[in-house]
């Protein structure tokens, strides 16, 4: 390509205590070029990301911006060079409108005219395909427009850098789609775009190039087009640690779980209500429910745990009834609950993995007439950490001391080893290692084969479609029919998590 | 300049070191305020903090104030642990001591072993009884415990100011507010000959250690702690907050209660209206200052004990206000509070702004 220079990092090196977050970087980004950076969770990416935005300074390293050598010592400045940020997280007041919540980021004389911004607003989005009403206040926005948003603020910056941090993790299939188009289209007018991920077939499919890193060191370059996701994967992880492939579907037995519609009002006005659910398990399966964040997952896994009672509704397990029991109740009979928030639910921050370990297990003969029996906790524990390969300092060390793939592991080692009857796991391999991702698909796949129910709440489709024998989306606390993996297209799922699954209904009401 | 930075690791050595220099400054404090007030400073702290254990009669003494403030504490730190902020010990402890007169009346005449204990438990579900009523309200009504139990204090201390100057009141006493002595056959006997040390003491530091046991031993502690350092794993696993909130309102109720019927069947034997001077509202200082850990209670109660005995002298020796007492337990917490803070964060002299550390400046700019 014959394209200038717009962003070059040579040999960016940044150090926190204890770890080398950045070991020498370099990076080249063109002018109109869509530059993937791909990697692990703590490969480095967001280090590097705060480097050129200007939220950190590199302890060694040069940074060129279209050739010039340059030292950006604040975000402001970044904005001011034209390189522009969308965080994972968005940085947005609910309580504001689109454009004031624009407005903020801009300086004082060019917020003043509401009017002429509102303007500019929406032909900056109209011009790129991303429909926004300037108007609206934010907290009435779904996710997928709140990145817009974000994105157009950068945009109406005149940014020629644009740092997109995983921004697919939160949109449906549809939305992605969109995105595409859009950021294709910035491209094309010379905007470099920067986009973080670590789905691999996104990155085939958008980016011109990409930069793989591991362990703070760029790993490789490639053009992600012309190799295999595979390929790209070996980059990531390094040629030691296997790389899943798709789990054949076991013969599923008897029904397990049987779910009538279930009712719950939520108690919090912006929480999700559950509206009608229902589902059945079989033992032996693996069933995923899909859907973008916030739309009744973690409500849906409340009523089966039993720390929410429903309004409505049966819940059998084995031809029992369990709606009315207690969460510790359930678990006697072979209930076991991934949650989703590890640190703080799951686990206790300051409490040590052993003591973790009685939170759910104390069943498993840990207690005796009331007393702990620490020699067994302790036991039970070593056997987890051992049995699932947690890294850590033995059972002594505290739940907050591991890191987030090997606590997960741990959390999800102490449900399996209870030979739980059914596994309801949610977003079990988020933010999670790919390594430790395998270990957990290996996990539920081993309990699944052992005859367990696992009901998989994620928000990974890939993830989905590769361990899940059915496949269903939640949106606004209702859930879409439960269809078998082989027929079901990633569209069609796609449509069922923006909600559009009545018609759907019909179909497979008599499967 | 300086500021103040959340540290990555809470500090453990601070933790035990806090209330040593929270210790340390109360001394130092004091020091300055003998000094302000033309005393003699030097005398002043010897007169508050030695002399009142310089013989046996004064530690038999010491140990007299201790039982109460132990006891209370014991069952605060049930609480507290669960972070059930029961402020309500003082209710429990007039409760207690009030029903516990009430049937110690009755048995004036009475004789036999089974009196003293009839007494005492009359005491404890008295206490448990008004514990009850804010853990109702607390688990039924959602009403902050902090409120209703400070609320419920004032009730209780009214309820017994009643019952001294009405229905207990002793005919015979010359118009005092003060109920009969009790009988013989009520009275906890003496640990210590001569002195009036009591088997209150016994019961404290039983308390203390039961306490150890139900948090280093027992399932129901570890439920405890787990509801106090993360209700949501709590509520995750199955640990009802609502019935692990009663059991910590009723342990509370319980050793406040034994305490309040200890100190009217110990040492004074009568119930009278100033059957307490705080010792509800100190045992919080007790609980927060011994780290809400056994061993740590029942050094602070010691020495909380000791500020009701110093506070006492000083008002003899050197004709000092009797709020000296409070005083010095009020500067205890501050200060405790005060260093507490730097068990989680710690102070850095802050460099010139071109080298700001990068962590704080990240956090602030992901903030922006």
């Amino acid at each position: 390509m014959t394209a200038a220079l717009r962003l070059k990092l040579e040999n960016i090196v940044k150090e926190y205590p204890g770890c080398r977050a950045n070991d020498g970087i370099d990076l080249t980004v063109k002018a109109g070029e869509i530059h993937a950076l791909l990697g692990e969770n703590g490969a480095g990416k967001s280090t590097l990301m705060k480097v050129i935005y200007g939220v950190l300074q590199p302890d060694e390293g040069r940074m060129l911006w279209n050739g010039h050598p340059v030292r950006v010592t604040s975000p402001a400045q970044a904005r001011a060079m034209g390189i522009g940020m969308v965080f994972q997280h968005f940085s947005l007041f609910e309580t504001l409108t689109v454009a004031e919540n624009i407005a903020l980021g801009l300086p004082a004389f060019e917020a003043r005219d509401r009017r002429q911004l509102e303007q500019r607003i929406c032909e900056v989005s109209n011009r790129y395909g991303m429909a926004l009403s300037p108007k609206r206040y934010v907290s009435t926005l779904s996710v997928g427009e709140r990145q817009r948003v974000e994105i157009v603020r950068c945009l109406i910056q005149e940014t020629t850098l644009l740092i997109l941090d995983e921004p697919t993790s939160v949109l449906t299939p549809q939305e992605v789609t969109t995105l595409f188009t859009t950021l294709r289209l910035l491209a094309k007018e010379g905007c470099s775009i920067l986009f973080i991920s670590h789905k691999l077939e996104e990155v085939r499919s958008l980016c011109h190039t990409a930069t793989v890193l591991r362990q703070g060191r760029v790993s490789g370059d490639c053009r992600p087009a012309d190799v295999s996701a595979t390929d790209i994967a070996r980059l990531m992880v390094g040629n030691d640690t296997p790389i899943s492939t798709r789990v054949p579907a076991a013969e599923p037995g008897d029904v397990l779980l049987e779910v009538r519609n279930l009712s719950w009002k939520s108690r919090d006005p912006f929480g999700t209500s559950l509206q009608d659910v229902s589902l059945n398990l079989h033992q032996g399966e693996i069933v995923g429910i899909a859907g973008v964040a916030g739309n009744g997952q973690d409500e849906l896994l409340k009523a089966l745990s039993g720390e929410i009672r429903v309004d409505r509704g049966d819940m059998d397990l084995g031809g029992q009834s369990i709606g009315a029991l207690s969460p510790d109740q359930r678990r006697k009979l072979g209930v076991a609950i991934v949650p989703e928030e590890r640190l703080g639910r799951g686990a206790v921050p300051d409490m040590s993995l052993a003591e973790n370990a009685l939170l759910t297990a104390s069943g498993q003969g840990l207690v005796g007439r009331g007393l702990i029996r620490f020699d067994k906790v302790r036991e039970f524990s070593r056997e987890v950490i051992r049995r699932f390969g947690v890294r850590c300092n033995g059972e002594d060390s505290t739940a907050r001391s591991l890191s987030g793939g090997n606590l997960q592991k741990y959390i999800i080692g102490r449900e399996a080893l209870q030979n739980p009857r059914l596994l309801v796991a949610s977003h079990p391999t988020w933010g999670v290692d790919v390594g430790s991702a395998v270990a957990i698909h290996e996990a539920l796949v081993r309990l699944r084969d052992e005859g367990a129910s696992i009901l998989l709440i994620s928000e990974d489709l890939d993830e989905l479609f590769q361990l899940c024998s059915r496949i269903g989306a939640v949106c606004h606390g209702r859930l879409s029919p439960l269809a078998p993996t082989a027929g079901l297209s990633i569209e069609q799922l796609g449509e069922w998590m923006a909600g559009g699954f009545e018609s759907a209904e019909a179909t497979y009401a008599a499967a | 300049m300086l500021l103040l930075e959340r540290r990555s690791v809470d500090s453990s050595i601070m933790r035990w070191a806090s209330p040593v220099l929270a210790l340390v400054l109360t001394v130092v404090t004091g020091f300055i305020l003998f000094l302000v007030m033309g005393k003699d400073p030097v005398a002043g702290l010897t007169f508050f903090f030695i002399t009142p254990v310089s013989d046996l009669i004064g530690l038999a003494e010491l140990g007299l104030k201790m039982a109460p403030l132990l006891l209370c504490a014991a069952g605060l730190t049930v609480c507290y642990r669960a972070r059930v902020w029961n402020i309500g010990a003082e209710g429990h402890f007039l409760m207690g001591a009030l029903g516990a007169s009430i049937v110690s009346v009755q048995l004036v005449d009475a004789s036999g072993f089974w009196v003293l204990p009839v007494v005492l438990i009359a005491g404890v579900l008295a206490g448990m009884l008004w514990a009850a009523i804010a853990a109702g309200l607390k688990t039924h009504l959602h009403c902050n415990e902090i409120l209703t139990t400070i609320m419920l204090n004032y009730i209780a201390l009214n309820l017994l100011l009643y019952a001294v100057h009405g229905p207990l009141k002793d005919p015979y006493g010359f118009g005092f507010p003060q109920s009969v002595m009790f009988g013989e056959a009520s009275l906890l006997p003496a640990l210590i000959p001569g002195t009036r040390l009591h088997l209150g003491l016994a019961f404290g530091l039983l308390a203390a250690v039961a306490v150890w046991v139900l948090f280093a031993r027992t399932f129901i502690g570890f439920q405890l702690n787990v509801v106090g350092q993360d209700r949501r794993a709590a509520a995750f696993a199955g640990f009802g907050a609502r019935r692990l909130t009663w059991f910590a309102f009723m342990v509370g109720g319980a050793t406040a209660g034994l305490a309040g019927a200890s100190e009217v069947t110990g040492p004074i034997g009568q119930l009278v209206p100033q059957v307490s001077p705080g010792y509800g509202y100190t045992a919080i200082i007790v609980v927060f200052l011994g780290r809400m850990h056994a061993m740590g209670i029942i050094a602070a109660s010691a020495l909380l004990a000791l500020t009701f005995m110093g506070g006492e002298i000083l008002q003899i020796a050197m004709n000092m206000p009797r709020a000296i007492t409070g005083l010095f337990q009020g500067l205890l917490l501050f200060y405790l509070l005060t260093c507490d803070a730097f068990i989680h964060y710690r102070i850095r002299l802050k460099q010139p702004v071109r080298k700001s550390t990068p962590r704080a400046a990240a956090a602030a700019n992901q903030e922006a």
